[in-house]
């Protein structure tokens, strides 16, 4: 095995298990276990679904939901344009590589020097996790529907540590901790005038402004590293 | 079709459709450094602002109960360099553990 290859097979193991939180998470929330499955093959983005079903529990519609997923979602696009130029797939492998464009796989990619290992990086992560996630995704949920009592089992305190765990890579200077600092105050400050899940959608819009007029490097929050620290051992 | 499937699909369509738009536009236009930036921020900002609803949102009011103890368990678990699924597990078994013995 090449060594892209190898970090791709590690990496679709340990993000793929993390599926489990998500299915448990997503049938404590209130989706069925084919709800939670569709959003794992179809949406396929690991922070959008869990934003998806984290507006549910917080008592949100699911049109707020659809919001919050979707504006998560934006960030791929610039990964799309990354992997377009890296690997340039043609025909349907376009629309293949497409659905596996998400931070793991194109974390993985960069992390190459070499154009073929890159390849190979991204397809192996990008087919791996697709195949892990899905299948521990309906083990969490079918787990989640035997666990009973949610909150007996602290699944709430599990979302609360999931999305920290989604966003603590991402700070890694000064002017992301202010963003995200900024953020969660203003959060905090328009929950009770707003209904559940627009303070997402307030932040939404503070942090996309903020970033737009920002002067910053470009490539903050983007391209983290997966797993909170593989950092050190995924890159070359 | 129920309300929330409707949400669920609308969502995966539009998934995809952000995924694919990276490939087929030019790459002019989000090579751009301030969309990179924007996208970069938005991401920082909604990851945030999910961390700190899923702590302390109740409906309409804020309420500090056990997720707050949650929270700060995946902060030290992260600090720790703990894996993804073990700060997800240290997450849920502080808020049942203060649960049981009676706090939030």
């Amino acid at each position: 095995m090449t060594p892209a290859t190898k970090i791709g097979l590690s990496i679709a193991v340990a993000t793929g298990l993390y599926a489990i939180s998500y299915g448990a998470l997503g049938v404590a929330a209130g989706l069925n276990v084919f709800q939670v499955s569709a959003l794992s093959l179809l949406m396929f983005t690991g922070g959008s679904q869990f934003a998806f079903i984290g507006v549910i529990a917080g008592g949100g519609g699911p049109g707020a939901a659809f919001g919050a997923a979707t504006l998560l979602g934006v960030r791929n696009a610039v990964y799309g344009m990354q992997i377009k130029s890296m690997i340039r797939p043609k025909g349907w492998r376009k629309l293949a590589a497409a659905h596996v464009t998400i931070d793991e796989s194109v974390a993985t990619a960069s992390g190459q020097v070499d154009p073929a290992e890159q390849k190979r990086g991204f397809w192996v992560a990008g087919l791996g996790i697709y195949v892990f996630w899905n299948i521990f995704t309906v083990v969490g949920a079918l787990l989640g529907d035997a666990l009973g009592d949610p909150k007996a089992w602290g699944l709430d305190g599990a979302a609360v540590a999931a999305f920290l765990g989604l966003l603590w890579p991402r700070l890694k200077s000064a002017e992301p901790v202010a963003i995200a600092t900024v953020c969660a105050l203003a959060t905090i400050l328009v929950i009770p005038l707003v209904p559940p899940g627009v303070p997402i959608l307030v932040a939404a819009v503070v942090s996309g402004v903020w970033g737009y007029l920002g002067r910053g490097p470009a490539q903050e929050g983007l391209e983290p590293d997966i797993e909170p620290h593989a950092g050190e051992r995924g890159k070359p | 079709m129920s309300q929330l499937w409707f949400w669920i699909l609308a969502g995966c369509a539009a998934a995809y459709a952000i995924k694919m738009l990276g490939f087929l536009v030019p790459e002019k236009i989000l090579e751009n450094e301030k969309v990179t930036r924007a996208a970069g921020a938005l991401t920082i900002g909604l990851l945030a602002s999910l961390t700190m609803v899923n702590t302390v949102a109740n409906g309409t009011s804020v309420s500090f109960d056990a997720r707050i103890g949650a929270l700060v368990a995946a902060a030290i678990a992260l600090l720790l360099r703990a894996p993804f699924l073990v700060v997800v597990i240290a997450g849920a078994g502080a808020a049942a553990l203060l649960r049981w013995i009676g706090w939030g």
